[in-house]
C-alpha cells in the first residue's frame, strides 16, 4: 500500500509538465490551429527558466520568463499559420528544430550546473491529512497546485464563457464564426499564444522543479506525448488530467522497474509504445461516440473562399 | 526555373541569419562560422568527399519522403526507418549468413534493410488506414522506439565480446563491407543506388499510373475519392516505399561507414529529420532533392567542423535547419495566396 501511494505521489509531478502542455494545446487545437512545435516550446521554456533561475536565484522569475519565451515562440507559429496561411505541420516541425537547437546552444554552459533556487513542497493545511488522497495530491510543490487551478480555469473558460464559445466555434467552422462577427484571426492568435505559454511553463516545471537540472534535449519526446494526450483528452481539459498522470505514472514506473534488471533501453520505449496504444484507444472512442477533432484543425482559413 | 534557384539562394540567406542568431547567443562571429562551414564542407577534396558521403543517406531518405509528402502523407519517421534498416543489415551480416560471398551478402543486406524500414513505415500506414490515427505522431513515436531498440541491441544481446566493453556490435565480415572510392568514405554502391532510385522515383511520380494517383490524392483527396481511387492501398504502398528507401540509407551507413551497429546517435546524426527539409527544399522533385542533399551534406559536415574548431554544440545545426524550414515555408506561402485569390477572382 505504501509503495502504491509512493508511486502515485511521484506520478503527479511527473505528469505535471504534460498536463500544463496539454491544457494549452487543447486551446490551440480547439481554435483550429495545429501546433506541432510543443517539443520545441517546452525545451525553450526549460532552458530559459533554468538560466533565469540560476542568474537571479528566484524560481518564479524563471517560471515567468519561460512563459514569455514559450508564448513568443508560439507567435512565430501563429504568424506562419494564421497570417501567412503557410503549412502548419511544417511550421510546427520547424519550431521544434529551432527550439532543440537554440536550447542546446544557450544551455551549453549550464550542463551539470546545480540550480541556485529551489521550490519546496508545500503541504496544504487540512487537506494533507486526508487518508491516501492527502499525501498523493496535497503534499506537492506550489506549481502542482497551480496546475490544478489552471485545469479548472481552462475547463471553466472553455465551456462556460463567451470566449470559450467563440474559441470552439472558430475551430469548428471559421466561416460561420466570421459571419457572426467573431474576429477569427484574433481568437486563433490568442489561443496559439496561450498554448505556447503553457508549453513554456511545462518546460520550466521540468527543468527547475522536476529534474532540477539542465540536460540537453531533456524533454525527450514529451512534447509529442503532449500532442497525443490532447487527442486522448478529446480536447477536454478535465480529461487531460487522466492522460497526463497516466504517462506520469509510466515515467515513475520506468525508474522503479530498472533495479529489477530490465534493460533501461526497453523501459525507455514504454512511454512511446503507450502513446500509440492510447491513440488507438482514443480513436475507438472517437468513432464510437461520433465526436471528431475540431473540424477546421490544421486548415488555414481564407476569407475569400466563403464570400 | 529561375524561381527555384532564387529560392535556393534565399535559403542561404536564412543560414546567414541563423548564424547571426548564434552570434548573439555564443559571441562567435558569423563570418568566421560561415567561412569555416563552407571551407570544411566544400573547400578541400577531403571536405567534398565527406559532404558527398553525408549526402547519401539524405538523398535516400529525402527521396522516400518526397513520395509520401507528395500524397500528403506526413511520414516524419525516416529516422526510425533508417535505423531499422541498419538493424536488418546487421542481422543479415552477423547472424544470418555471415559466411556468404560478397555478391550475395551485400544485396541481401540491402533487401532486408529495405524490408525492415518498410515494415517500420507500415505501422503508421496501417494505423492510419484502420484507425484513422495521425501518422505524424505515430511515425515520430516509432523513431524514439527504434533509437531505444538499437541501443538495447548493442548494450544487450548484440554487444560484441571483442570490443573492450564498448557498445558496439561485432565488426562485419569483409564480405559485408561496401567498397569505397580510394581512401574516402564514399561508399559508392549506395550512392549509385540513390541516383538510380532518383530516376526511378521520377518515373513513378510523373510517368506512371501510380504516380498520377499519388498526385491526385496529394492535391485533392476528395477528388481522388470521387474518382474511385483505392486511397488506402495507395497510402500503404507509398509509406512502404518511403520507409524502404530510408531503410536502404541505414544499410549504407552500417555497411559503408561504420561496419558495425553502434549507438543510434552514432549511426544517424538526425538524417531522417534533415531529410524532411531536404525534401521540401527540393520541391519534392527527385532530381532537385539529389542536389539539395549535397548542400545539406555540406551543412552537416560544416556543423561537425564548427563543433571541433569553434566549440559550438552539435545542436547548432538543428537551429539552422529549423530556420531554413521556416524559410521554405514562407516561400511556399506566396504560391498558396496567389492560388486562392485567383480562385476568388474567377467567382
Amino acid at each position: 500500500m505504501n509503495f502504491i501511494i509512493e508511486v502515485l505521489k511521484a506520478t503527479i509531478p511527473a505528469g505535471t509538465p504534460l498536463l500544463l502542455g496539454a491544457l494549452g494545446e487543447i486551446y490551440v487545437e480547439r481554435s483550429g490551429i495545429l501546433n506541432l512545435g510543443v517539443e520545441g516550446m517546452m525545451i525553450m521554456g526549460a532552458i530559459s527558466a533554468f538560466s533565469m533561475t540560476n542568474i537571479t536565484g528566484n524560481v518564479w522569475l524563471g517560471v515567468l520568463i519561460s512563459i514569455i519565451i514559450g508564448g513568443g515562440m508560439a507567435l512565430i507559429h501563429a504568424f506562419n499559420s494564421i497570417t501567412l496561411k503557410a503549412n502548419q505541420t511544417l511550421s510546427g516541425l520547424a519550431l521544434t528544430m529551432l527550439g532543440l537547437g537554440l536550447s542546446g546552444l544557450i544551455g551549453k554552459g549550464y550542463i551539470g550546473v546545480p540550480l541556485s533556487g529551489k521550490l519546496h513542497n508545500l503541504p496544504v493545511y487540512g487537506f494533507k491529512d486526508i487518508p491516501i488522497i492527502g499525501p498523493i495530491f496535497f503534499d506537492q510543490d506550489p506549481l502542482v497546485y497551480i496546475s490544478y487551478v489552471l485545469t479548472l480555469i481552462f475547463w471553466f473558460f472553455l465551456f462556460n464563457t463567451r470566449f470559450g464559445i467563440e474559441l470552439r466555434s472558430v475551430g469548428e467552422s471559421p466561416d460561420v464564426a466570421d459571419s457572426a462577427g467573431i474576429n477569427v484571426a484574433k481568437i486563433q492568435y490568442l489561443a496559439t499564444f496561450i498554448g505556447g505559454m503553457m508549453a513554456g511553463l511545462g518546460g520550466a516545471y521540468l527543468s527547475v522543479v522536476y529534474a532540477p537540472a539542465w540536460i540537453e534535449g531533456m524533454t525527450a519526446g514529451m512534447g509529442w506525448i503532449v500532442l497525443a494526450i490532447t487527442i486522448f483528452s478529446l480536447w477536454r481539459p478535465e480529461r487531460a488530467i487522466l492522460g497526463s498522470y497516466f504517462f506520469g505514472c509510466i515515467r515513475v514506473l520506468q525508474y522503479r522497474l530498472q533495479p529489477l534488471g530490465i534493460s533501461p533501453n526497453l523501459l525507455n520505449m514504454l512511454p512511446f509504445i503507450f502513446t500509440i496504444l492510447v491513440l488507438m484507444l482514443a480513436a475507438r472512442e472517437i468513432s464510437r461516440k461520433r465526436i471528431s477533432s475540431p473540424s477546421s484543425l490544421g486548415i488555414p482559413y481564407f476569407r475569400e473562399k466563403t464570400l | 526555373m529561375l524561381e527555384k534557384y532564387r529560392n535556393l539562394g534565399l535559403s542561404f540567406l536564412v543560414v546567414i541569419l541563423g548564424l547571426f542568431g548564434i552570434y548573439l547567443v555564443s559571441g562567435i562571429s558569423p563570418y568566421i562560422m560561415l567561412k569555416s562551414i563552407i571551407i570544411s564542407a566544400f573547400g578541400s577534396i577531403y571536405g567534398l568527399s565527406e559532404t558527398l558521403t553525408k549526402s547519401i543517406p539524405l538523398m535516400l531518405c529525402g527521396l522516400g519522403l518526397s513520395l509520401s509528402f507528395r500524397s500528403s502523407i506526413w511520414n516524419i519517421g525516416a529516422e526510425g526507418q533508417l535505423l531499422m534498416g541498419a538493424i536488418g543489415a546487421t542481422w543479415i551480416a552477423l547472424y544470418v549468413m555471415p559466411n556468404a560471398p560478397k555478391l550475395i551478402l551485400i544485396p541481401m543486406m540491402f533487401i532486408v534493410g529495405a524490408i525492415c524500414g518498410g515494415i517500420w513505415a507500415l505501422i503508421p500506414a496501417i494505423l492510419k488506414v484502420k484507425f484513422n490515427l495521425n501518422e505524424i505522431i505515430v511515425s515520430l513515436m516509432l523513431n524514439y522506439i527504434a533509437i531505444e531498440f538499437v541501443n538495447y541491441l548493442i548494450y544487450g544481446p548484440w554487444k560484441s565480446p571483442y570490443e573492450w566493453g564498448f557498445p558496439y556490435s561485432t565488426k562485419f565480415p569483409i564480405s559485408a563491407q561496401l567498397p569505397r572510392i580510394l581512401d574516402t568514405r564514399i561508399h559508392y554502391p549506395t550512392l549509385i543506388l540513390a541516383l538510380v532510385l532518383a530516376i526511378f522515383i521520377y518515373i513513378i511520380l510523373y510517368k506512371s499510373k501510380l504516380g498520377y494517383e499519388i498526385r491526385v490524392i496529394g492535391d485533392n483527396i476528395d477528388a481522388a475519392r470521387y474518382a474511385g481511387l483505392d486511397i488506402r492501398k495507395i497510402i500503404i504502398l507509398v509509406l512502404i516505399l518511403s520507409g524502404g528507401l530510408a531503410g536502404l540509407a541505414g544499410v549504407g551507413e552500417v555497411a559503408g561507414i561504420h561496419h558495425r551497429l553502434r549507438v543510434a546517435s552514432g549511426i544517424s546524426s538526425g538524417y531522417g529529420y534533415t531529410a524532411v527539409i531536404v525534401a521540401w527544399l527540393g520541391r519534392l522533385n527527385p532530381f532537385l532533392i539529389v542536389f539539395v542533399s549535397f548542400l545539406f551534406g555540406g551543412l552537416l559536415v560544416g556543423g561537425d567542423a564548427i563543433q571541433v574548431s569553434l566549440g559550438l554544440p552539435g545542436a547548432t545545426i538543428n537551429f539552422i535547419n529549423g530556420l531554413i524550414l521556416i524559410f521554405v515555408l514562407v516561400q511556399s506561402f506566396s504560391k498558396i495566396r496567389l492560388y486562392s485569390t485567383k480562385k476568388g477572382a474567377e467567382r
